[in-house]
């Protein structure tokens, strides 16, 4: 895990060398850090990233955007049920005669901003908690790791059905029982990366000049954790989307007759013949989740470039 | 201020439970102004007792004073000021700053507080210019530079506590063959400049001969020799010394291959009885049993038998092996 | 002239970010059956890359311009297809680092003799026996139970010798040692060398030993072959080339060398070479050393110099030149351009 200069071989050094020209004379040095930046962003360059950018940012824009975008209020029902797509309904209706279209698009401004909180909140909560165990270790360490164990045991659907159904239903509370049942991962990934940083030689020597607990885990440990963390936090925001999506499913995400995708698709499933029901919330799940899996990968990429294979 | 390495013994839990004993009672002294050269091969305890004597590490047992005063060793608590003025050079420059760091912000950690708020930057400036990095570079990151740049920056760093006592544990080992002198050269100048005292561990006998005012050699966690530096290549008081220097590689008219020693280093684990370079050694005999002290020897001092009465040692060891 | 080995005017490029990258120009090399040939540089001189080019082991996308001949066959001619059958059989190497070349979870005997049996088709019976007498060959200290064991189980010094034996056991005619000793300790380091130098004796075999410590060609090779960014600067007789340098690169690298002969008082400072080092990619129009050389002359930034022969020299069974590749101490007979009149400084 940690990079040692001389364990490069002289083939990479050589290529290394060929791509960048160490040098005296101050314009080289831009040149290198304007590679290095072209580096990076061959990464972003990549097809598969670049439609996953697209998608993101144009579910980003429908969550805006909705009631500019949406063709009828998603809470409308109408006698018109079960519409088949096309004609008014490009989505077609549902049960109550609601148009499906509106609904997926009023569902973003739902589905995405929760999702958005979840992470955020258990990234704060369990990167915390992480910093700390890695750092201090000792007894409060050791709980804490052996807390998230506890976690680690039970499925997390499982968890975060207990969780939610005890709070009882509502959004809020699913909220909290996705935190809740999602930290522990984060207090494990930032607790590896501050262990690793741990041993850094560039940590023990801001120790000798005497610099702080608090200031070298803010200068030193936190900055060079946060790759790790933000593609963490990208790859899971896919997973709180279908875990909330889940809980919705299940009933105990939003109250009906919210429009989120989760509790879209559990309505669908009433009558499999009226597919358009539930395929289009799905698809909408599947199109962003996959967009977040494909960026935090590439961002995995960026910050160790070591996994790019072949450069 | 000097730094005094008083009976360090470390000592670190092996394979099986066995406790392995990386040092074992090494004395040491680092007089200001001057370069003490710490050699040994890999595996000898050298980094180990570099580590103890930044305080990175705990010794098992003796004592590390650093101005007469013992080193806390390094916990996650502030470092105490008064030892601010013991610093260390890692061997990796590319891991020993912070690579999400501008420079000049890593220097800017160390500055004392003494110095005026408005003048903080122009100080840190003012070390990066000592080890020859210009002042228009010191807000660019890490990866911005070479190898080479970056050992000299870690020094400028370094400097920043003024410290009286570096420890450069193999500065240069990770570096190309013309950075490393430019590196060596620095640390030299800095010492002679600034009156710091310098413990400069290395594997490269060679090298240290260029900077050391003393040379120590250790072997399996002890020292065997330590004397001048110049008797040290003229005169060895141990036959370990003697081989080591037969090892190098010469460039000169004639020269033949380079002498090899016999046999390997043995695991520290499981360290000889007696001399524990005896079972290496052209010259064991029974005597090498029974373990030797440091006695002197000229104007070092050396462990090893032979020169108990004060017989001096063939400066190369008698049989070659292939 | 009985030659194993023999390149010439070999140019590798390699895919680059924008366009194809050289790492290596213009090198043409010899190496003799029986002979140990130094190729000594810095990091990005191209030095391994010329290990590499002979095994067909270059990234993909490479390119090769110029011959390879090895025992009659150009290498480089064709779609690689030479390169895979003398690979590992005819030319084998030994890396730095032996933990990465060895199998970590099987036993050194197996290693060994499953390469045997690929490459000359032994049976299991002979090619034990042929594995416990090529451990004796490397001095690895009772055999037998060395062939049991795993790589784990050895010192560094003794892995790199089973990374040898293995190496030697399809009887290459050319080995390939690249900074086989530099992670390894002096006094280890040179029991590996005086292996080396008792193998050549022993079999018929060639090496190739770069490095970039020119004092453990001093020891060990017949002749060196200087490289920077990318091309041979100087080639002749080791002991001739070191203790008559030409080319100011060499002679560079020689007082950045820390001292070690006696010299009876304080030792002489070490030099550094100034400024960066250039790689082939990076290098500059004319001689690539022209940025850091003490002895530079106008004509130095514009024609980069070819090898120029000083003195020949004889080594062994054969007439080894001494050449150099600089305007100013190995001048080709008529100087190729008009040289400016403020040559100043030149000799």
């Amino acid at each position: 895990m940690t990079r040692t200069h001389s364990s490069l071989t002289e083939l990479t050094e050589e290529q290394e060398a060929a791509t960048v020209t160490p040098s005296d004379d101050p314009a080289a040095p831009r040149r290198r850090w304007w590679q290095a930046r072209t580096e990076a962003s061959r990464i972003w360059r990549q097809p598969v990233v670049v439609v996953a950018l697209l998608v993101a940012g144009a579910w980003l824009v429908v969550a805006i955007a909705a009631p500019l975008l949406a063709p009828f209020d998603p809470l409308q029902q109408s006698s018109d049920v079960y519409a088949s797509p096309g004609g008014d309904h490009l989505f077609g209706t549902d049960a109550l005669g609601r148009d499906v279209l509106s609904r997926v698009i009023y569902g973003a401004r739902l589905s995405i901003p929760l999702a958005l909180t979840i992470v955020l909140c258990a990234l704060a909560f369990g990167g915390l908690l992480g910093l700390v165990a890695g750092y201090v270790r000792g007894i409060i360490g050791e709980s804490i790791m052996r807390l998230t164990d506890l976690f680690f045991a039970f499925p997390q659907i499982i968890l975060a059905m207990a969780v939610a159904a005890a709070f009882g239903p509502s959004t809020l509370n699913a909220v909290v029982a996705l935190v809740i049942v999602s930290w522990p991962i984060y207090a494990r990934v930032i607790r590896g990366a501050v262990l690793s940083i741990r041993s850094e030689d560039y940590l023990n020597a801001s120790r000798m000049l005497g610099v702080g607990p608090v200031a070298a885990l803010r200068r030193d440990v936190m900055p060079n954790s946060f790759g790790p963390a933000v593609v963490l936090a990208t790859l899971e925001l896919g997973n709180s989307m279908l875990l909330l999506a889940a809980l919705s499913f299940l009933g105990l995400g939003p109250r009906p007759p919210a429009a989120e995708w989760g509790a879209m698709i559990a309505l669908g499933t009433n009558d499999i013949s009226r597919w358009w029901v539930s395929v289009f919330p799905g698809l909408a799940i599947l199109t962003v989740v996959m967009a977040c899996n494909i960026i935090g990968d590439a961002l995995r990429d960026r910050f160790d470039p070591q996994s790019v294979g072949g450069r | 201020m000097s730094l005094e390495l008083r009976d360090i013994v470390v000592e670190y839990r092996g394979a099986h439970n066995s406790m392995v004993r990386a040092v074992n009672g090494v004395s040491l002294t680092v007089e200001p102004g001057k370069v003490v050269g710490l050699v040994g091969e890999s595996g000898c305890g050298k980094s180990s007792l570099a580590r103890v004597a930044s305080g990175l590490i705990k010794a098992s047992k003796g004592s590390v004073l650093f101005d007469g005063e013992p080193v806390a060793p390094l916990s996650w608590q502030r470092r105490p000021r008064r030892e601010l003025g013991l610093q260390m050079v890692f061997q990796n420059p590319y891991s020993s700053l912070n690579p999400r760091r501008r420079i000049d912000a890593q220097l800017l950690d160390g500055v004392p507080a003494d110095v005026p708020r408005r003048s903080r930057r122009s100080y840190v400036l003012e070390q990066l210019d000592r080890v020859g990095v210009a002042p228009d570079v010191a807000g660019r990151f890490p990866h911005q530079f070479s190898g080479g740049q970056l050992q000299r920056i870690a020094i400028a760093r370094a400097l920043v506590t003024r410290p009286s006592v570096l420890i450069a544990d193999e500065p240069v080992t990770a570096l190309d063959a013309s950075s490393q002198v430019h590196v060596v050269n620095t640390l030299t100048q800095l010492v002679r400049d600034l009156d710091v005292g310098m413990l400069f561990i290395s594997h490269d006998l060679a090298l240290v001969r260029h900077i050391a005012d003393t040379t120590a050699v250790m072997y399996l966690g002890k020292l065997a020799e330590t004397a001048p530096t110049a008797q040290l290549w003229s005169q060895p008081g141990h036959p370990y010394t003697s081989s080591l220097i037969a090892a190098i590689p010469q460039v000169k008219a004639g020269a033949g291959l380079p002498v090899a020693l016999a046999g390997e280093v043995p695991d520290p684990a499981n360290v000889p009885t007696g001399c524990a370079f005896r079972p290496r050694c052209p010259h064991a005999s029974d005597e090498c049993t029974r373990e030797p002290e440091l006695w002197p020897h000229r104007a070092g001092r050396s462990a090893c038998w032979l020169i108990h009465p004060g017989t001096e040692i063939p400066v190369r060891p008698a049989q070659p092996v292939a | 002239m009985g030659e194993l080995l023999s390149m010439s005017g070999v140019g590798v490029s390699l895919p680059g970010l924008h366009r194809p990258v050289d790492v290596l120009k213009d090198v043409t090399l010899d190496v003799d059956p029986g002979e140990i040939v130094g190729i000594a540089g810095e990091s990005g001189s191209g030095k391994s890359m010329t290990g590499r080019a002979l095994l067909g082991l270059l990234p993909d996308g490479a390119r090769v311009r110029g011959s390879i001949v090895f025992e009659g066959t150009d290498l480089a001619a064709g779609s690689g297809k030479a390169f895979r059958k003398v690979r590992g059989r005819r030319i084998a190497m030994v890396f730095q680092d032996s933990t990465a070349a060895l199998h970590p979870m099987l036993t050194v005997g197996t290693q060994l003799t499953e390469h045997m049996r690929r490459h000359l088709g032994l049976g299991r019976r002979d090619a034990n026996a042929r594995a416990v007498q090529l451990m004796e060959q490397v001095r690895i200290p009772d055999p037998a139970r060395a062939l049991r064991s795993y790589p784990h189980q050895f010192s560094g010094g003794m892995r790199q010798r089973i990374a040898i034996a293995i190496a030697l056991a399809a009887e290459p005619a050319l080995l390939i040692a690249d900074e086989p000793t530099t992670a390894l300790d002096v006094t280890v380091q040179a029991g590996i060398l005086r292996l080396f130098d008792r193998l050549v004796r022993e079999m018929d075999l060639s090496i190739m030993f770069i490095t970039h410590d020119l004092g453990v060609l001093a020891a060990l090779a017949n002749r060196t072959y200087v490289f920077y960014a990318g091309r041979v600067m100087e080639t002749g007789p080791t002991e001739e080339l070191l203790l008559r340098a030409q080319h100011p690169y060499t002679g560079a690298l020689l007082s950045a060398r820390p001292e070690t002969a006696d010299t009876g008082g304080e030792p002489v400072p070490l030099r550094p070479i100034p400024g960066q080092p250039a790689t082939a990619a990076s290098s500059p129009p004319g001689c690539p050393f022209h940025p850091r050389c003490p002895d530079r002359v106008a004509v130095c930034d514009q024609v980069t110099p070819p090898l120029v022969q000083v003195s020949a020299t004889r080594v062994g069974t054969r007439e080894a030149a001494h050449a150099a590749a600089c305007h100013v101490h190995a001048p080709a007979a008529p100087v190729p351009v008009a040289v400016p009149a403020h040559r100043e400084g030149a000799p």
